[in-house]
């Protein structure tokens, strides 16, 4: 390859790769800063952990992380049976009533700004509570559904994707040697598509706990998910805790990515080569 | 499915493959083992399978033979359960098995890519089948144990699929198959995926295998080498249809059409008009041939029709020096020569421009090699062409 | 031919359960809320709770009247502020993505024709931001832009200026806050299409005559159409509808339409305006949600 376009190229990684991190870096280093101003580095008193120790200690964001804790976990597992069925159901049966509108509506929310999902969603919840007397205000249970009803769509394309490289030769060789469909689901689909699994459902977690804008139009008073709590602190401007958060963020994510990728490539190893 | 000009039943019909000695498909009484009713498939407006009807009998190694699109495999899934024909039914040791799923079936299939279980070890494999009948654990042991030993992978029971080569993985996938002894066990292209030694051995490995448990076997494949190899019989299909059931020889010596003659081997083919048509032999005028042809037995055929004589390249003599008689001999020059080895092919021009294919086995290294643009005379038996009227 | 069809043997019964489930969650929860969306538009404010006059009333003979009323969708075309909002997001975001197609493209060509034990890192790295929070990686450019951030005080210390710029709150920051955001986005579809790609297509037009460049512009661009069409709406899309971007970094004068739909929910309870609001948005970005979906069913058609 002419090396001048690839000297092109590297440059253009660079700066992008550069683009990305800077500001995740940024904030990691100034999470040790001493000062409260955060991006003005006080030498004396830095680095420290002190922002650290505040943030272990702040009532509000801890309360908000456990509601957020609570409220991914439960919308991981929803969003992955739901996401599951519906991945198996659009990538293994190639035609069935409603299959283009299923289609669409999971693709739907991948796309679709998240204010608008979030109005509707409140609206719906009003006039729920309006016509039948449920949801009875709204707060956890009604963020979970929001939460589960665009996590979902991102769990089917994980699912589709994965079951479409499947071989479905394995499907039938083990229908062949007399198991019915629902025992192949189980006994044969399931273990060896589980990585796709667990990945879509650390997506959804994720998803869920990161989310603000839908959070915020569900919630109700005393449901105050991380975010949320986030936001209205950034809105007035820099927060050395929020610093410490984000840094701690970063790492938590870092090894999970690492670990699901090294788990998902081993796996992916095994099934190509038992072919 | 008649064949015209195949002579009467004395002639010595030599089968390879099978646990089958006698012929039963010769005999009306027997009653076959496997029994293909008129069955269509049809994808949408796609005719996959066109009206087949086909009698296997127990014990034989049938093959399906044919180009890809041709069908094959799709009469192979609906033998297995994995689809539903159209129309037609398929009977299965007596009992109506046309829409019955696959996994209550006595059938088992050995698919091409061998579909083993990646998170299962072989043996874990190997007893899946067993295990879904819900057979007594020791008795599932055992019998994965005999025949884990009879494929020879007795000391690889632990292993998982990703540990093993090409043809172990192709073992096990047998062995899997052949455990739950079923009546029926397709095989998918079982060869396709080895490398033509390991081939050739697991071929007869295959033959033998099926001789010592007597299952009936139905393979498709492409490969008209691994056809003649291991069939009892073969079904050559195209476009969804059979064109020609029969054992290899009957095939390759008399073929009922041209597609047929032109498929397995390779074939000269000289079109013509029937000139004399008498019960004990015909004598074809042939344009392209630029000389007649004498058939020494009789046909069945319109007076005056277009026939064609499809004559095999290891029939055709070649000689520098004329022959007797003006049937069946014409002249031409060496167009081209590959050596083989153990034979080589000439490709003969003819003054009327046909190119005819000649093999030769390279029997003795003499001086007197034939070479390129020499002229050539080329005849044949008159028992070795064989006529098909379409 | 595909193999899916044996499980058509599973009944109807059977595949439809497996659907069901989904789909009535789906119908429920995202399709029925758009329908009550659309109502809601065609009625009136109220100073209750729900701030909105209810829909169906009773008249006196006992029959049901539904009350439309278009109202709300006139003012949104007589005031200004929503269609300049509107007009200004769809600017803002197509720029967007011009920008991540611009600076997404060479990073993920470079990353699909790198060798593959890089090729895995340079992944990771790209996926990893997309998985940190939005809001916090949005933050981190606060602390960047502001007055005493990162960069003026690098700036200055380097003497390159002596005032601190003003970055903050401008529509540069903004943009800087999209492309940012959503870059991965545009990177990962391009990637996922550029991979698939025959390079020896290349070596041939080069064999051919063709010079690098124009192999590229001939060969490469318009095989990678459907990744660029597809990264391109993954961008444009929800970046039309963007809040939380132009909350923290636009200040209070930029003007996008997302922000506009939070502000008449939240802090002026006009609920009917806000909802035909959103019908407005919705009917915008359905053609080019409906684009995306006939994108990738032609790619995942074409790779089959």
């Amino acid at each position: 390859m002419n090396t001048r376009r690839s000297y092109f190229i590297v440059t253009c990684i660079a700066f992008g790769f550069a683009f990305l991190y800077i500001p995740i870096l940024s904030m990691v280093v100034f999470s040790f800063n001493a000062s409260k101003l955060v991006t003005v580095w006080d030498t004396a008193n830095s680095p420290t952990l002190k922002w650290y120790y505040s943030l272990l200690h702040n009532d509000e964001i801890l309360d908000a992380a456990w509601i957020s804790l609570k409220v991914a976990v439960v919308n991981a597992s929803g969003s992955v049976i739901l996401g599951t069925l519906a991945g198996f159901g659009l990538a293994r049966f190639t035609k069935f009533r409603g299959r283009f509108t299923l289609n669409a509506m999971t693709t739907a929310p991948l796309v679709m700004p998240e204010v608008i999902t979030g109005l509707s969603l409140l609206l719906l919840f009003v006039a729920l509570e309006q016509t039948i007397g449920w949801p009875a205000g709204r707060g956890i249970t009604t963020m979970t559904i929001g939460h589960m009803t665009f996590s979902m769509a991102y769990v089917t394309v994980v699912v589709q994707s994965r079951l479409a490289s499947f071989d479905t030769a394995l499907e039938e060789a083990a229908m062949d040697l007399g198991a019915r469909p629902l025992k192949v689901f189980f006994v044969i689909t399931l273990p060896i598509i589980f990585p796709a699994i667990l990945s879509g459902w650390l997506l959804a977690f994720t998803l869920s706990w990161d989310d603000l804008v839908i959070s915020s139009f569900t919630s109700g008073p005393g449901s105050s998910t991380l975010p949320m709590v986030v936001f209205s602190k950034v809105r007035l401007g820099v927060s050395p805790e929020i610093n410490v958060l984000a840094t701690l963020t970063i790492a938590v994510v870092t090894l999970m990515i690492v670990g699901v990728s090294l788990w998902m490539a081993r796996a992916a190893r095994v099934e190509k080569t038992a072919a | 499915m008649a064949t015209p000009g195949v002579p009467p039943a004395a002639t010595p019909v030599a089968t390879s493959g099978g646990a089958v000695k006698a012929a039963p498909w010769k005999d009306p009484t027997a009653r076959p083992y496997v029994e293909v009713e008129h069955v269509c498939k049809s994808f949408g407006e796609f005719k996959a399978v066109d009206d087949v009807s086909l009698k296997i009998y127990k014990g034989e190694i049938f093959c399906l033979l044919g180009a890809s699109g041709c069908g094959k495999t799709t009469l192979l899934r609906m033998l297995g359960g994995f689809e539903t024909p159209t129309s037609g039914r398929i009977f299965i040791d007596g009992e109506d098995m046309t829409g019955v799923p696959p996994y209550e079936r006595p059938v088992n299939m050995m698919f091409q890519s061998y579909a083993l279980f990646p998170h299962m070890s072989v043996e874990q494999n190997v007893a899946f089948g067993l295990k879904q009948d819900r057979v007594p654990k020791a008795e599932i042991a055992e019998r994965v144990a005999t025949m884990l030993d009879l494929v020879k992978l007795g000391s690889f029971a632990k292993r998982k699929p990703h540990q093993l080569s090409g043809g172990q993985k192709q073992r096990v996938a047998l062995a899997r198959s052949l455990v739950k002894r079923p009546k029926l066990l397709l095989l998918d292209e079982p060869l396709g995926a080895l490398d033509k030694k390991l081939r050739e051995h697991t071929q007869f490995e295959l033959i033998s295998l099926q001789d010592k448990l007597g299952v009936t076997f139905v393979v498709v494949t492409h490969d008209q080498e691994e056809a003649m190899t291991l069939a009892s019989r073969i079904g050559v299909m195209n476009h969804g249809e059979i064109v020609q059931a029969g054992t290899p020889s009957e095939i390759y010596e008399f073929p009922s059409s041209k597609f047929v003659a032109d498929f397995v081997g390779s074939v000269n083919i000289f079109e013509g008009k029937l000139i004399e048509d008498e019960p004990e032999y015909v004598r074809i005028a042939s344009l392209e041939l630029g000389a007649t042809i004498y058939v020494s037995h009789g046909i069945s055929a319109a007076p005056e029709a277009t026939v064609w004589a499809a004559v095999r390249p290891e029939k055709v003599f070649m000689s520098t020096a004329q022959p007797e008689g003006t049937d069946n001999v014409v002249r031409g020059a060496v167009q081209d020569i590959a050596y083989l080895g153990d034979l080589s092919i000439y490709l003969v021009k003819l003054p009327t421009g046909k190119v005819v294919r000649v093999t030769q086995p390279n029997t003795s290294r003499h001086a007197e090699a034939i070479t390129w643009d020499q002229q050539v005379y080329l005849s044949w038996d008159s028992s070795s062409p064989v006529v098909v009227t379409r | 031919m595909k193999r899916t069809r044996h499980l058509q043997r599973v009944g109807i019964t059977g595949r439809g359960l497996v659907v069901a489930l989904p789909y009535v969650w789906l119908l429920l929860f995202f399709v029925v809320p758009f329908v009550i969306v659309l109502k809601i538009s065609f009625s009136d404010i109220d100073l209750a709770i729900p701030p909105y006059k209810p829909l169906l009333e009773w008249t006196a003979k006992n029959s049901l009247a539904i009350k439309v009323n278009f109202n709300n969708y006139a003012f949104l075309f007589t005031d200004s502020l929503y269609i300049n909002a509107l007009l200004n997001s769809i600017k803002v975001a197509f720029i967007s993505t011009i920008l991540c197609l611009l600076i997404g493209y060479p990073m993920a060509y470079g990353i699909a024709r790198s060798k593959p034990s890089t090729r895995n890192l340079l992944l990771l790295l790209v996926i990893l931001p997309f998985w940190t929070s939005l809001l916090l990686r949005v933050y981190a450019w606060i602390g960047l832009l502001k007055a005493n951030g990162v960069i003026n005080n690098v700036l200055i210390w380097l003497g390159v200026i002596h005032e601190p710029l003003t970055m903050l709150y401008t529509p540069f920051a903004m943009y800087v806050g999209i492309v940012y955001s959503y870059l991965p986005f545009m990177i990962l579809p391009l990637y996922a299409n550029l991979e698939k790609m025959d390079w020896q297509l290349l070596e041939a037009a080069e064999d051919l005559g063709c010079r690098p460049y124009q192999a590229f512009y001939k060969i490469t661009l318009p095989l990678s159409r459907n990744g660029m069409l597809a990264g391109s709406m993954l961008v444009f899309i929800p970046a039309v509808g963007e809040f939380v971007i132009p909350a923290l970094l636009g200040g209070p004068n930029a003007l996008m339409i997302g922000r506009v739909l939070w502000d008449e929910f939240f802090s002026n309870r006009a609920w009917p305006v806000a909802s035909a609001v959103a019908i407005l948005l919705l009917i915008i970005l359905v053609p080019f949600m409906m684009w995306y979906q006939s994108v990738q069913a032609r790619e995942s058609a074409g790779a089959q």
